[in-house]
């Protein structure tokens, strides 16, 4: 986001959980794309330095005093971004597979009024550039089948935290959000608060370093889990209320 | 042989407990990472159920020669034994970050007041 040029305030959620390897590269990087943007660190429960070293180079670092999870993390992010009354968040991973050179994408969309939500996929290029495991990219494409049917509107990554939101969405994740693999619900939720989406495709890096919390047997059960959330919350009547997005 | 209302007993037990699950997770009172191990419950106890020929096969494997329908009984329990260890694991660690919480918060009591008292 172009800083101060017009009055909007943007934060840089970076959700981390000992990524010391790499956390400071990834808040150098973003500061460097646009100052103006407020990096918050959320530091979920790390027992390396992560904390220290993102302080260090110049992020806002909210420490979270044991291990949320993904989903827990990131909302943190949003609470904050919330009470501080920023106007657009964008969210990046720790482990620096999120390029802050891709931002502009997310954002155009988002400032322009397109979408409430700009969502980062790695498919939608059909570049072939982005390579997963077979169980992880199974699960993928499981899961963009079945969230393109429920909300009509092809999505291609239902996994990516590459993300920018506006007010709105700021809003209605700190109000309510997703526990493990937060993104694929996120996604139905957003279509049910009558919010848009917009996929725009991006690249992503391999991970800088450390490794991905996911492994083959966990997915089998998160894959359980997430598609028992989306089934039931298809039945789920209430629709989280949010504040006043006029202020 | 199971006798036949003892077939539709156990059947209607089970989509009783589904149903009741399902409300939980819907109406929010329930979290899914907790439900799976109850869905897994009601779902085997429905199949041995209505699965008759399966429940007296099983039974023999099990050499319950007498009364196949025992056979739901033990498997009921032995779901309710694990339901109960994971419920165990789970408050263990609930009573940990509680813990921490609790002396977080005292923390930053205590930070809190002596800033005030500075200034």
């Amino acid at each position: 986001m172009p800083s101060g040029s017009d009055g909007l305030r943007g934060a840089a959620i970076v959700p981390a959980h000992n990524e010391e390897a790499c956390i400071a590269q990834v808040v150098r990087e973003i500061r460097a794309f646009d100052p103006g943007l407020e990096v918050v660190v959320v530091d979920d429960g790390s027992v390396d330095r992560t904390a220290r070293l993102a302080a260090q180079a110049g992020a806002h670092v909210v420490r979270l005093p044991f291990n949320l999870g993904i989903g827990g993390a990131v909302q943190t992010g949003f609470k904050y971004a919330l009470a501080e009354g920023f106007d657009v968040a964008v969210r990046l991973d720790g482990d620096g597979q999120h390029d802050p050179q891709e931002l502009p994408r997310l954002l155009e969309p988002l400032l322009a009024g397109e979408a409430d939500i700009v969502v980062g996929s790695r498919f939608a290029a059909r570049d072939g550039h982005y390579r997963a495991g077979l169980a992880r990219s199974l699960g993928i494409r499981l899961f963009a089948r079945i969230v393109s049917l429920l909300v009509g509107q092809r999505v291609t990554d239902t996994t990516s935290g590459f993300q920018a939101v506006n007010r709105r969405g700021i809003a209605l994740f700190a109000a309510d959000y997703p526990h493990d693999y937060p993104e694929v619900e996120a996604t139905v939720m957003v279509h049910r608060h009558r919010l848009t989406m917009k996929e725009v495709p991006v690249r992503m890096r391999e991970r800088a370093a450390g490794a991905s919390s996911i492994t083959a047997l966990r997915s089998v059960y998160y894959a359980a889990k997430v598609l028992l959330a989306l089934f039931v919350g298809l039945f789920r009547r209430s629709v989280t209320p949010l504040e006043e997005d006029t202020e | 042989m199971t006798p036949l209302v003892v077939s539709i007993a156990g059947a209607i037990a089970s989509v009783v407990l589904l149903g009741v699950i399902i409300e939980l997770i819907r109406s929010r009172r329930l979290r899914e990472r907790y439900a799976l191990l109850w869905l897994l419950t009601g779902v085997v106890l429905l199949v041995l159920s209505l699965w008759r020929d399966g429940l007296n096969t099983i039974a023999g494997w099990a050499g319950v020669t007498g009364y196949p329908p025992a056979v739901l009984f033990a498997l009921g329990l032995l779901f309710v034994i694990v339901v109960l260890l994971h419920y165990s694991t789970v408050i263990s660690r609930l009573s940990d970050q509680n813990t921490i919480l609790a002396q977080r918060v005292a923390l930053l009591e205590a930070e809190l007041g002596e800033r005030e008292a500075r200034t």
